[in-house]
């Protein structure tokens, strides 16, 4: 082992500098540091998550703070994905597949590339055959890939909790196809809770637990058994997910006439400010369609809860979300399951207090 | 054998009305509480010779029935302490072999503390409860077998999944030899309650009789018995040390296709294959051969639909000659990995010519529009030393459509590229395509006016190029009308269109070309939606924006853009 391992100063250093090389812009200087970091023993699976991973979700923190603006957040990963790039060409890097194969890739549609490809670096350097897909994978690219390489197994990354019915389609294609598929990301809950729900055969809170998941050998589909898709959820049989996801446009335009029938404000509304309006409203439609696949209400509550958050590092008050919920409400008095939510929601709403967790939401 | 009829009787006592029952056709014996025959019918004598008035139970019925008997008498006459009246309980039956066929035996009490045994041949229902429940093990064996081996169509898997299931349920050792790939045999080797083992063997198939046969699926074979002792070296896994008994070796039926051949191995401790055995592991095998030749003929074709796809996927750019290029792709079809648009980077001679850049779109899409993007790819690229006149180019490239066969017409935007200090100079030319957008650092997007005619519609078109400088961070569009016609947005139905691509784009300045085409492309995706669109392709074009020049030839940068 480096001696950077037992001591964490090094690497903390590293994490200041290249803080400053990416949000300068400077990637020269960004990938001199790795590199250099590596050239002088650095451990290069600690570089990958001590440093570049925490680097990362800095990035975002940043974002959502408001002190980092959208390109910025663009230009960071750019910077980041190019000095992974160049890691994995130092020699140092350099590790014979002596494993067995695995697929990692994004779920349909997951454009946050980055977590998956740094586990893909690090089972790489573990000995690992690597096949990674990118971002946004449609399952039947995967499932296609996965026929011809014959991978013992797939690593699939998703950080959007919307695109968990998509997840759930991948999962269910993998394991149909006798491939077991190991989880992560933040779509899948803190603790792991959606991919249990969706019938993953495991699920990782980091990079380095889904490398030892993965060589202690994942327990394999059975095939024999036949399992459906419907059998994993079967509060789907109300239909109410299918029935939302499929009239999300309807009922943005519904929700969005009620709004402005309710706030004058609206009246003056720029058709650009209008198109966010409506956008926004989408995105809480997208977000209860996901809440109902999956049957949790602590999913559609955080999502608003964090949208406040947002919100409030932009110096907009989150109650400006509750009419939004209240109509949304009135377009869907007939579904059961979607006016407990939103009642849930708009409680934790309520009750939200911009410097710390809304009271009465679990963690 | 239990015929009863023409057998000598022994008739205890006169045969009265009351005892008709000695004519029934069902053994019946009587006999009292020390285990003495009173008396048996017609049809026990015939059973159990011996069975006789005054003979011992012990000495002229089966064990488990002279058994029986002194249990049913210890149960007819209870120890003094249980009290009670136990005369309507009914006595325990019993049952067991007698010679070759199996009897049920149930006991009434007679007078004086004497058993009235009653016996019923039940050989033929317990075979049909046999038979029964091997079928239907069998059938869910094979319906297991079906769920495992549909699963998947790939060759090692489905090798791998037919020797687990075959060593599980048939064999000690199950064999799966494939057809030969390069000289060597592939073999997957299951030892029951062990992991497979899959390897290449470089052997000769004749080395074990039938295998050449079964290897080429032809002629056709029935399932052949081999001595153990036949058995090549090289199919012996390594797991298995006992002594082999029985080998069988079946062919694996491809329909047309060769599968392969599935060899079993039973252990000396084991009973030979019987002749049911054999029928099922012929429909066991007929299953596996179908999924294994299924799964085979995916791999052929996947191999040979790579090869051809190879050159119509999108190449994946990188820096050259210090200018940042990056494309984005996004087919119609998302089953497809092709379509109708395309684009590539040709870079000329050396470092200080100036590279071609083209991005089109032909019409239609899917493989057939991808087809004619090839060609146009290719042809492209071999007028590459034509960099500095596009009007030239476009001419050719029209007269070679328009002399081909295919009967589609193209837009397309022509770009040399070249950098000059920090500066990246454009000449862009468009050929009936939108035009290309540049982005300022001060987040200003400009449309490049150039325009011209389609390709390979008419015999003579005409074009108009400009130039354009861009400044490091800058970067230049070029993209097909894919994006602008994106329908969706949150309320379904509205185009993307140039106006939203230029806000879009107007928030890329200072970016590097791939955070560009990432950010274009994910508000596109995000505007569709999950709804359908036209293929969508776009590359940028980037000066970088580094002050670091001394860095450009030197040991970093050769390092990252390899």
């Amino acid at each position: 082992m480096t001696p950077t391992e037992s001591r964490a100063d090094p690497l903390a250093a590293l994490r200041d500098d290249l803080w400053a090389a990416v949000t300068g812009r400077d990637e020269y200087q960004a990938a001199d540091l790795v590199l250099g970091a590596l050239d002088g023993g650095a451990d290069a699976e600690s570089v990958l998550l001590d440093v570049l991973a925490p680097l990362q979700a800095k990035v975002g923190a940043e974002w959502a703070a408001n002190r980092l603006n959208v390109a910025q957040e663009h230009a960071a990963s750019a910077i980041t994905e190019r000095v992974i790039g160049a890691l994995a060409h130092h020699p140092a890097t350099r590790t014979e597949p002596r494993l067995g194969r695995i697929t990692v890739a994004c779920v349909d549609q997951e454009w946050h590339a980055l977590p998956a490809r740094l586990l893909a670096e690090v089972l790489a350097l573990r000995g690992w055959q690597v096949d990674f897909l990118g971002a946004q994978v449609p399952t039947p690219h995967l499932i296609a890939h996965l026929h011809a390489s014959g991978s013992d197994a797939v690593a699939l990354s998703s950080s959007l909790p919307t695109r968990l019915p998509a997840a759930h389609a991948a999962i269910t294609g993998c394991q149909a196809i006798g491939v077991p598929v190991i989880v992560g990301g933040a779509a899948f809950g803190p603790d792991g809770r959606n991919a249990r729900l969706l019938g993953a055969n495991a699920w990782a809170p980091d990079a380095r637990a889904a490398a030892l998941a993965l060589s202690a050998g994942l327990p394999g589909p059975d095939l024999a058994a036949g399992r459906q898709q419907i059998d994993d959820l079967p509060h789907l049989a109300d239909q109410e997910y299918t029935l939302v996801a499929r009239a999300q446009r309807d009922i943005v335009r519904k929700v969005l006439t009620q709004l402005e029938a309710a706030l004058p404000a609206m009246a003056s509304y720029t058709a650009e400010q209008r198109e966010r309006t409506a956008e926004d409203i989408a995105h809480i439609v997208e977000f209860l369609a996901a809440a109902l696949y999956c049957d949790d209400d602590e999913l559609f509550a955080a999502f608003l809860t964090w949208t406040a958050d947002i919100l409030a590092a932009r110096r907009v008050p989150a109650r400006s979300l509750r009419p939004a919920l209240d109509a949304l409400a009135s377009e869907l008095k007939d579904f059961p399951r979607s006016v407990r939510m939103l009642d849930r929601a708009g409680r934790a709403l309520d009750a939200y207090a911009p410097d710390g967790t809304p009271p009465g939401a679990p963690a | 054998m239990a015929s009863i009829e023409g057998k000598p009787v022994t008739v205890a006592g006169p045969a009265a009305t009351s005892d008709l029952w000695t004519l029934a056709p069902y053994p019946v014996i009587v006999a009292d509480a020390s285990g003495i025959v009173v008396q048996a019918n017609r049809a026990a004598a015939a059973l159990m010779t011996g069975a006789a008035a005054g003979a011992s139970l012990r000495e002229s019925v089966p064990d488990w029935l002279a058994r029986a008997h002194g249990e049913a008498v210890a149960h007819s006459r209870p120890p003094a302490q249980r009290s009670g009246s136990h005369d309507g309980e009914a006595l325990p039956p019993a049952s067991g072999p007698v010679g070759a066929r199996r009897f049920e035996a149930y006991p009434t009490r007679g007078q004086d503390g004497e058993v009235v045994w009653w016996l019923i041949d039940g050989t033929g229902r317990q075979e049909a409860e046999q038979a029964l429940s091997t079928e239907r093990e069998r059938t869910g064996f094979l319906v297991e077998a079906s769920n495992v081996l549909l699963a998947s169509l790939n060759l090692d898997r489905c090798m791998a999944a037919t020797v687990r299931l075959a060593a599980d349920y048939l064999a000690d050792v199950a064999i799966v030899v494939a057809p030969p790939a390069r000289g060597k045999l592939p073999v997957a080797h299951a030892v029951a309650g062990q992991d497979v083992v899959r390897t290449l063997v470089a052997a000769d198939p004749s080395s074990l009789p039938g295998l050449s046969e079964a290897l080429q699926g032809f002629p056709p074979l029935p399932s052949r018995w081999i001595d153990g002792a036949l058995l090549p070296d090289w199919l012996l896994p390594e797991g298995s040390s006992g002594p082999i008994g029985s080998v069988v070796v079946t062919s694996l039926p491809g329909h047309g296709v060769p599968a392969g051949a599935l060899i079993l191995l039973r252990g000396t401790g084991h009973a030979p294959f019987s002749p049911s055995e054999e029928v099922f592991a012929r429909l066991f095998a007929a299953r596996a051969g179908a999924a294994l030749s299924a799964a085979r003929m995916y791999s052929e074709q996947r191999a040979i639909t790579q090869t051809l796809m190879q050159d119509l996927l999108p190449p994946r750019l990188q820096r050259l000659n210090g200018v940042e290029f990056a494309g984005g792709y996004r087919p119609a079809e998302t089953g497809e990995r092709v379509g109708g648009d395309f684009y590539d980077v040709h870079p000329g001679p050396s470092g200080a010519d100036a590279s071609l850049v083209v991005l089109g779109d032909v019409c239609g899409k899917g493989l057939d529009a991808a087809v004619l993007t090839g060609k146009i790819r290719s042809t492209l690229q071999a007028l590459t030393p034509m960099v500095d006149d596009h009007g030239r180019i476009l001419e050719l490239l029209n007269g070679s459509l328009l002399n081909s066969h295919h009967t589609r017409f193209a837009t397309m935007v022509l770009a040399s590229v070249l950098r000059k200090g920090h500066e990246v100079r454009l000449s862009l030319t468009s050929a009936g395509h939108p035009p290309p957008l540049v982005v300022r650092l001060d987040g200003s997007v400009e449309e490049v006016r150039t325009h011209g005619s389609l390709i390979g519609a008419l015999p003579s078109i005409e074009s108009h190029s400009a130039q354009t400088v861009l400044q490091p961070g800058e970067t230049c569009l070029l993209y097909t009308d894919g994006f602008t016609e994106a329908r969706g947005g949150p309320l379904g139905s509205e185009l993307f269109g140039e106006d939203r691509l230029k806000r879009a784009l107007s928030d890329c300045a200072d970016l590097p070309a791939e955070a560009v085409v990432e950010r274009i492309q994910m508000l596109a995706s995000q505007w569709l939606h999950d709804g359908s669109h036209d293929d969508m392709a776009l590359v940028a074009i980037g000066a970088p924006r580094t002050t670091h020049l001394s860095a450009v030839d030197g040991r970093t940068r050769g390092r990252y853009t390899v």
